[in-house]
């Protein structure tokens, strides 16, 4: 693991001055603080829970990388881990709870179902990825990851987080909207689409034989 | 005595507490980052600090482990990859969730399959880790990997094709070292036929 | 070999007594009688009052589309054991209504309405009739075969469209709106109001509520998503001051459609889902489903696979009580040390558990016949070495630490009982059961695999109270203890699965309901094929749902603390309580 280097690059320090002084920049300690305490929010859903308290137990410790506290309120919490299968009638409160943590917040994608659907993807029920409704940062492969795996994402969410800049970052720009809740009616209503209803395609019709799209073609 | 019950459970806190400096120092300098004092906190009789620490120390993972799946190929005398699949469909066939796409390739001449495949896709977003396609593959070219560092920053990527699924069979030899020697020698025999 | 069990109704005498008002089942693989559906409450309470039959342990909905028809199953047991008598009773499908058990049997409440949300049946007489696992204003009932799904895309699996002429693409550019919904036709959000929640609240007010002094009663929201890592569970409480008056438990939050899917897979492809039902304890769904299926197919494994299997179900069984207990202690505010500590033992159980199946929880490990691969020898050193040396002596350690603990003792001696009538009427099975006396365990009871030459206690306390499933729970990890010593001393040597390991399994046509002793319960699986590779309809017994139908009983009167205490007791896991 690389130790963190707070000197700014390009300064020369005297040598008998080197453990006493350091020349940084703002970014930098702010995300360096930022990145080494995140305080997760506890907010198991299904068996990749099970997996997440296993890595705030003794054997994988989530408490070396700073991440001990897990609140279960919103407001005092940094990064959101969805762990388990997101269903239609779960969803309108996970956006009410991403809407009332305080900024910056980060989300994490944990397990497959919470990334794409996982092998449920299938039924009435389920949401396809929380990605469609909330921006998500990382997301950890695995049925369920490993508490090392999810170690390595919460890693890639540091390194990630050392890499952003004051100056470009969107929760000081006043750009950053409220996610609108979807509303649960004969389905569940996404009211971002709320423009493409009424749908033209009758709903008895069959699906067309699968689209000959690419590999690697993304939604 | 009233809380005396209290007291008795707060001794067996208080020894835990004690257990994790002088049990631990039993191996001494060793006990920290060696593959020795890892195999002893694995052990059934460790007491004291039970903590892993990841990235610097590594779970043992067992040859069973399984997480994503890989293609095997043989690395041929040109330097190519050849590919073990024979395109014969039992894995896209078996998978709970149907997360395997296979095109079979055709004899551009006559029209007719051949035992191969053109494209080769999982979903990584939907598989869900159960194994089934490595347990019932009759040719060995789909077995489970034990990679799990796979986290990514956006999702685009995770239709896996053929290239990004393939590992040479020495990879495979390396992780599964058993397996791979029983299934050697019941291919032996196969092999030998064929050559000869 | 065919259903050739000797049923209880033999024995007693109720046969003769169904022979009169009712038909022997002669589809072919089906067992028990059918009823008919207007005289459904009648006979079964006769059953009830004059042969004991006082355990109602599941109400199943069948769609026998394209028969016109829809059908109720019904397993009865009695509590003192014995194998299960089936009736089933068949109604229209264009007017789907039969009379409700729930005045003679209490445990079928939260049974009748997943039916009627799933399949549409109208349950007359039922006190509260509203839909469990999805939401009031939800169009269609699912599991009927006639209703698709919105990623729909063949009938059954494997899909054409995998092999050989496989393109991979996402299901959801199929669909207009780029998501798994479909709407009726003409829709607009436009002009339409939501729902709101009145329903629900209405249903929590009418009760009763107490006359002597004029409080207001409010209505107090516990969760979705609350610190006590039981899942997704949400309970509206109406409240006087700070005790409860009623409390509704609403679930469906992880409704993840498990049936549904079912049907479309085949027989081996369900096994990996069945891991996650119960997600803590993985091995012994995947015992039940396997034994549902054997059933079927008139099989039985060799003698060193049952060995292994009742090896794996016993580590499960402690796995799953030590978290239980560890996580009843965090709802009571000793906040996560012994957790912590149990949660150590568990972490060693579940490196056998990576060494034998390849995962820690999803172990997706019996097959058909036998367990799918054999355990590596150093696994079975280890388990010696637990056993013998590391679980008798943090079992005793935990039971020094929490047991006499005067806050613990405060805190839920006397808080939640349950009756045992009470239990037996409300289908509750498991330790809650036992903590309340009433000696009944399934593999005393109705023994499978090879429990009968093990000698174990069926471990029964008196007061039906927290403390007494605490201590209950404590126990029987001391009987697995004991079940896996001489589990060690006798595995023979042999193979561990009859036949070739295939992939496409033949599975006769019939019906069958295979039962385990989980560790949260009895939990059963009805499967019902009619010898093609997928079943026809697959239904899972879920203990934790059925043993939340006590909730509203245990808490009333009690302070709010007091219901996390008593929902910790009850050890749910929400993957079982909505599949």
């Amino acid at each position: 693991m690389d130790k963190f280097d707070p000197n700014k690059d390009g300064v020369v320090i005297p040598p008998e001055l080197q453990h006493q002084v350091t020349v940084t920049t703002l970014d930098k300690i702010y995300n360096w603080s930022r990145s080494k305490s995140m305080w997760p929010m506890m907010f198991g859903l299904a068996c990749c829970a099970i997996e997440m308290i296993c890595t705030a137990a003794s054997r994988f410790d989530l408490a070396r990388f700073g991440m001990e506290v897990m609140r279960s309120s919103p407001r005092q919490s940094d990064v959101m881990i969805i762990a388990g299968t997101v269903t239609k009638k779960m969803v309108p409160f996970i956006v009410r709870l991403y809407n009332q943590m305080a900024e910056p917040r980060y989300v994490i994608a944990m397990g497959s179902c919470a990334s794409g659907g996982g092998p449920f993807k299938e039924g009435y029920n389920v949401v396809p990825g929380i990605d469609k409704y909330l921006p998500v940062d990382v997301y950890v492969a695995g049925c369920p990851p490993t508490p090392e795996a999810l170690l390595n994402g919460l890693m890639t969410l540091q390194k990630k987080v050392e890499t952003e800049s004051i100056a470009t970052s969107p929760w000081y720009s006043k750009k950053a909207e409220p996610v609108p809740v979807p509303l649960l009616g004969p389905d569940l209503i996404d009211l971002k689409k709320i423009d493409l209803f009424p749908i033209q395609i009758p709903v008895e019709s069959q699906p067309e034989p699968p689209a000959a799209s690419e590999v690697g073609g993304a939604e | 005595m009233i809380g005396w019950g209290v007291l008795k459970g707060l001794a067996v806190t208080l020894k835990r507490f004690f257990q994790t400096y002088f049990v631990t120092n039993k191996l001494g300098k060793n006990h920290y980052f060696t593959q020795e004092g890892i195999e002893s906190r694995y052990n059934p009789s460790t007491e004291g600090i039970f903590t892993i620490q990841y990235p610097e120390e590594r779970h043992v993972l067992p040859e069973e482990f399984r997480y994503l799946p890989f293609l095997l190929y043989e690395v041929n005398s040109e330097g190519g990859k050849d590919y073990r699949c024979t395109a014969c469909g039992i894995c896209a066939k078996v998978c709970p969730p149907q997360c395997i796409w296979i095109l079979r390739k055709s004899d551009q001449a006559t029209g007719r399959p051949v035992p191969h495949p053109e494209v080769f896709t999982i979903d990584i977003d939907i598989c869900m880790n159960c194994g089934l396609c490595a347990e019932y593959c009759p040719f060995d070219a789909i077995k489970m990997d034990h990679d799990f560092e796979l986290a990514t920053l956006n999702r685009v990527k995770n239709l896996y094709s053929m290239e990004q699924l393939g590992k040479p069979v020495d990879y495979y030899a390396k992780i599964r070292p058993i397996n791979y020697q029983r299934e050697e020698s019941a291919r032996a025999p196969k092999k030998q036929a064929a050559a000869g | 070999m065919t259903n050739e069990f000797v049923m209880p109704s033999s024995i007693d005498g109720a046969d003769e007594y169904l022979a009169s008002v009712a038909a022997q089942e002669t589809r072919p693989g089906f067992s028990g009688w059918v009823i008919p559906a207007d005289q459904n409450q009648v006979i079964i309470r006769h059953l009830k009052e004059n042969f004991n039959y006082d355990f109602l342990s599941s109400v199943t909905g069948v769609d026998n589309y394209p028969d016109p028809t829809l059908e109720v199953v019904y397993h009865l047991f009695k509590s003192t054991g014995g194998g299960a008598l089936v009736l089933h009773a068949q109604i229209d499908r264009n007017d789907p209504r039969i009379a409700s058990m729930v005045p003679l049997y209490r445990g079928a409440e939260f049974q009748e309405r997943e039916i009627w949300d799933l399949f549409g049946i109208q349950f007359e007489g039922h006190p509260d009739l509203r839909r469990i696992l999805l939401w009031e204003g939800f169009d269609g009932h699912p599991l009927r075969k006639d209703w698709k799904e919105p990623f729909y895309e063949e009938d059954v699996k494997p899909y054409k469209s995998r092999w050989p002429e496989g393109k991979a693409s996402l299901i959801e550019e199929q669909n207009p709106l780029r998501d798994n919904v479909q709407f009726p036709a003409g829709f607009t959000p436009k002009n339409w109001t939501p729902e709101g929640e009145k329903k629900l609240v209405d249903a929590v007010k009418s009760q009763p509520v107490s006359e002597e002094l004029e409080t207001d009663e409010m209505v107090l929201n516990l969760g979705p998503q609350h610190p006590s890592t039981h899942g997704v569970l949400r309970m509206i409480t109406a409240t006087e001051g700070e005790k409860i008056v009623s409390l509704k438990p609403v679930l469906g939050y992880l409704h993840r459609n498990h049936e549904k899917i079912g049907e479309r897979n085949t027989f081996l492809q369900i096994m990996p889902y069945t891991d996650r039902l119960d997600y803590i304890s993985s091995m012994s769904n995947n015992f039940g489903y396997a034994l549902a299926v054997e059933k079927l197919m008139g099989i039985t494994p060799p003698e060193r696979a049952d060995y292994i299997r009742v090896m794996m179900a016993e580590l499960t069984r402690i796995s799953s009580h030590m978290m239980a207990n560890g996580f009843l202690l965090n709802d009571l505010g000793a906040y996560f040390t012994p957790s912590l500590y149990s949660l150590e033992e568990r972490e060693l159980l579940l490196d056998v558990f990576e060494a034998a199946s390849g995962s820690r929880m999803m172990c997706n490990y019996f097959r058909f016949g036998g367990v799918a691969r054999d355990v590596p020898p150093e696994v079975l050193v280890k388990v010696k070495d637990l056993v013998e040396n590391r679980l008798p002596r943090k079992i005793d350690e935990l039971d020094r630490y929490l047991t006499n603990n005067e806050l613990v003792m405060v805190r839920t001696q006397g808080v939640g009982t349950l009756t045992d009538e009470q239990a037996i009427n409300f289908s509750i099975t498991g330790p809650i059961l036992r903590a309340s006396g009433v000696p009944y365990d399934i593999r005393r009871s109705d023994p499978y695999s090879i429990y009968e030459r093990l000698e174990f206690d069926v471990v029964t306390k008196t007061h039906g109270d927290v403390y007494d499933r605490y201590l209950v729970r404590l126990e029987e990890m001391r009987q697995s203890v004991r079940i896996l010593k001489q589990v060690l001393a006798q595995m023979p040597e042999g193979p561990v699965m009859t036949g070739k390991p295939v992939y496409q399994v033949r599975v006769p046509a019939g019906e069958a309901f295979g039962h385990v002793e989980a560790p949260k319960g009895e939990l059963g699986f009805y499967v019902i094929s009619d010898g093609k590779p997928n079943p026809k309809r697959y239904h899972v017994r879920a203990p934790s749902f059925i043993n939340m139908t006590a909730m509203e009983q245990m808490s009333i009167g009690w302070k709010i603390a007091d219901v996390m205490a008593v929902l910790g007791s009850v050890d749910i896991v929400l993957g079982e309580v909505d599949r």
